[in-house]
């Protein structure tokens, strides 16, 4: 057991902090969730992408680099910690990817991969609709056979990044039949095809970071169905079990917001104040304990399966908790625009999507203690 | 990087949890919070023939050498079985006197002849023990009869007053140690009556609510333990105590947590002395304040920062 970074590790690391300080912008961005801050971080995509750091860990031909979940680690850590933009290609990246890197025909990997590393095609993960959120086996939207392809008919909602974004991919009921997770088929598709209306959605703080998607006759080409169609549901969890793995929020993120967290904390608190000075320990702690959970993860040579329902319950609350914090810092002015704000704001969704808290709370009982299946 | 416990690592701690498991500790329990160290001290001796004290003296003084990580390993053994006796206080002194360059007690130490307990500010069985320490490492008797501890099997004594300060950071983390131990044992002693006990018809762990309070204890159970071993492997850095403090703070509140849904979760019968989880439970609250309180430790987290 250890925790030594080898030689390979550190050379890495040195690039990659020697890279963003060259290039990460003086001036934060504008918001990703506003029409203009979008832009400028789609060209900070393209600006990562054209050095091969916007996908570190993929295979070289598909614009990455092939390093290790290690190395990938040491990349997100280097990120936050040089205050770099947010990643506006996230949904292409975290969830889409690694489907199609496991089930993706080689033409797929071909065309889709590398234009989203380069930041060229801007994904938005259209899974959830209006009767279907965390239970995705509920969903309704309908893909009908046709001529060389398939029509997609139907709603989806809160899909992230689809006001802005180039292209969705989700899940479709193929069979009418069917029922809960069978009969369904994962396509990719176009957000401005003909039959597409995308009205965005404001979210709390009234910022359009996701959209409802109306399909009317929407088509498909066979191309764009990943994996084997009516069998999308099996597809689909391969991604879902990488999202609540350490992609989606990796480590990085929280140690470098408790170093800004302990700056605020050491200029603005009442050193009387011990109950503040508490959580501030405690984000710290916390964020400490993801970084070395996330050691052991990249350490083992097993799949960690339903023990990713253990990280997504831990970082969304972290975050939760560490941006509360720093809004108590602030004190008055924690009302007020700004970074943490921003960042606080995005926290709150962390309990609810990518399965709502309470359903990994249910996977960990059932799956990881062994608890019997309640009447569902 | 492999920040994971090597395939012996994780033999020496198996061999140690069956070895526990087959004592029945509850029974031990009871007889050392009644005086009666006998099984106690042969539950001692057989911990030590399987190394347990061994790996906190070095080489030439009769041990395997001073390794912490396996003795984090043991620990949580040790704190899994709520086993009875100074073991954090012997493991304590350990690497106190070996600091020291002591050549007297370490080589008893190892061998599991020797008990050793420690003023932090009581000294836990010094009735049992062949040894007292202050906390900086000298010695010092105790007087008076035991203090009533939540916890009986927690006999404790007052030590006459030197001028050491402070309490040894090794000790913090063995006491961490122990109490993630006990936290998972009140874990699944709970999943398991969770369950097997009916009410309104069903197993009460179908319901949301039960399954919901002891999927928390994991989350929090699971993520203590990444900071005990990533302490261990600081031992001997200037970030040990801030690592140690940290570590203590997950594992007191993780496993205080633990106890208290596991109480919950029992119900009445958990609130009952002669029901052995209490054993458990009483354990866990009497740990949460030993060896400097949550509150203690983040003060310390937070000075470091």
């Amino acid at each position: 057991m250890d925790l030594e970074f080898g030689t390979a590790d550190e050379e890495f690391r040195a690039e990659v902090r020697a890279w963003l300080a060259e290039h990460v912008p003086a001036e934060p961005l504008p918001s990703l969730e506003t029409e203009e801050g979008f832009a400028r971080h789609r060209e900070w995509e393209r600006a990562l992408g054209a050095d091969r750091l916007s996908v570190v860990s993929w295979p070289e031909e598909y614009g990455g680099r092939g390093v290790s979940v290690l190395q990938w680690l040491v990349f997100e850590e280097e990120y936050y910690a040089a205050g770099a933009p947010g990643r506006v290609s996230q949904n292409g990246i975290n969830l889409l990817a690694p489907t199609l890197l496991k089930h993706g025909t080689p033409e797929q990997l071909a065309r889709v991969l590398p234009p989203m590393a380069a930041g060229e095609v801007i994904w938005a993960q259209a899974w959830s609709e209006p009767g279907a959120g965390s239970d995705l086996a509920a969903l309704r939207a309908t893909a009908t056979r046709t001529d060389g392809g398939w029509l997609l008919n139907g709603q989806k909602t809160w899909s992230s990044r689809a006001a802005f974004a180039d292209r969705g991919f989700g899940l479709f009921r193929s069979d009418p039949e069917s029922e809960r997770h069978r009969g369904l088929t994962y396509l990719m598709f176009p957000l401005d095809a003909d039959g597409v209306t995308v009205r965005p959605i404001g979210r709390l703080d009234g910022k359009p970071a996701f959209a409802e998607l109306f399909l009317d006759g929407v088509f498909v080409p066979d191309a764009d169905v990943i994996g084997e169609p009516g069998k999308g549901w099996s597809v689909a969890m391969s991604t879902a079990g990488n999202e609540r793995g350490l992609t989606l929020r990796s480590p990085g993120r929280f140690t470098a917001a408790t170093e800004r967290l302990v700056e605020l904390w050491k200029e603005r608190a009442d050193p009387a104040d011990t109950a503040l000075r508490d959580r501030v320990a405690d984000a710290w702690i916390r964020s400490r304990a993801y970084r070395l959970k996330g050691f052991e993860t990249v350490s083992r040579d097993d799949d960690i399966g339903a023990e990713s329902s253990l990280n997504k319950v831990f970082w969304s609350e972290l975050d939760v908790a560490l941006h509360e914090t720093a809004l108590d810092l602030l004190g008055a002015d924690g009302e007020l625009e700004s970074e943490w704000l921003e960042n606080y704001v995005f926290s709150l969704a962390g309990p609810i999507y990518a399965g709502t808290n309470e359903i990994q709370r249910n996977v960990i009982a059932e799956r990881l203690l062994g608890l019997p299946r309640g009447a569902r | 990087m492999k920040f994971v416990l090597s395939q012996e690592q994780r033999m020496f701690a198996g061999t140690l949890r069956r070895l526990l498991a087959e004592a029945g500790t509850a029974k031990i329990v009871r007889a050392w919070a009644a005086g009666d160290h006998a099984p106690g001290r042969g539950l001692w001796s057989a911990l030590a023939e399987a190394g347990l004290f061994a790996v906190a003296v070095p080489e030439e003084h009769g041990g395997a050498g001073f390794l912490p990580v396996e003795l984090v390993a043991a620990m949580e053994e040790v704190g899994r079985a709520a086993a009875p006796g100074p073991y954090v206080e012997t493991l304590a002194a350990a690497e106190l006197l070996g600091r020291a360059g002591d050549t007297v007690w370490l080589p008893r130490i190892a061998a599991g002849d020797a008990l050793v307990s420690i003023g932090v500010p009581h000294a836990l069985d010094a009735d049992a023990a062949d040894l007292v320490l202050a906390p900086g490492g000298t010695e010092r008797a105790s007087s008076g009869g035991p203090l009533t501890s939540l916890d009986p099997a927690r006999r404790l004594f007052r030590v006459e007053a030197g001028d050491e300060h402070g309490t040894p950071e090794f000790g913090v983390l063995m006491c961490a140690a122990q109490q993630l131990g006990l936290g998972r044992a009140l874990l699944d002693v709970t999943v398991e009556y969770a369950r097997t006990r009916q009410q309104f018809g069903r197993p009460i762990g179908e319901y949301q609510a039960v399954k919901h309070h002891l999927a928390g204890a994991m989350v929090e159970l699971e993520f203590a333990r990444p900071l005990l071993y990533g302490a261990a492997l600081a031992y001997g850095t200037p970030e040990f105590g801030r690592d140690v403090a940290a570590a203590k703070v997950a594992a007191s509140d993780a496993s205080y947590g633990a106890a208290k849904i596991a109480l919950q979760v029992h119900g009445a019968i958990g609130y009952t002395d002669e029901y052995d989880p209490s054993l458990w439970i009483r354990k866990a609250r009497a740990l949460h304040s030993a060896w400097g309180t949550p509150a203690e430790h983040r003060a310390r987290v937070a000075a470091s920062l």
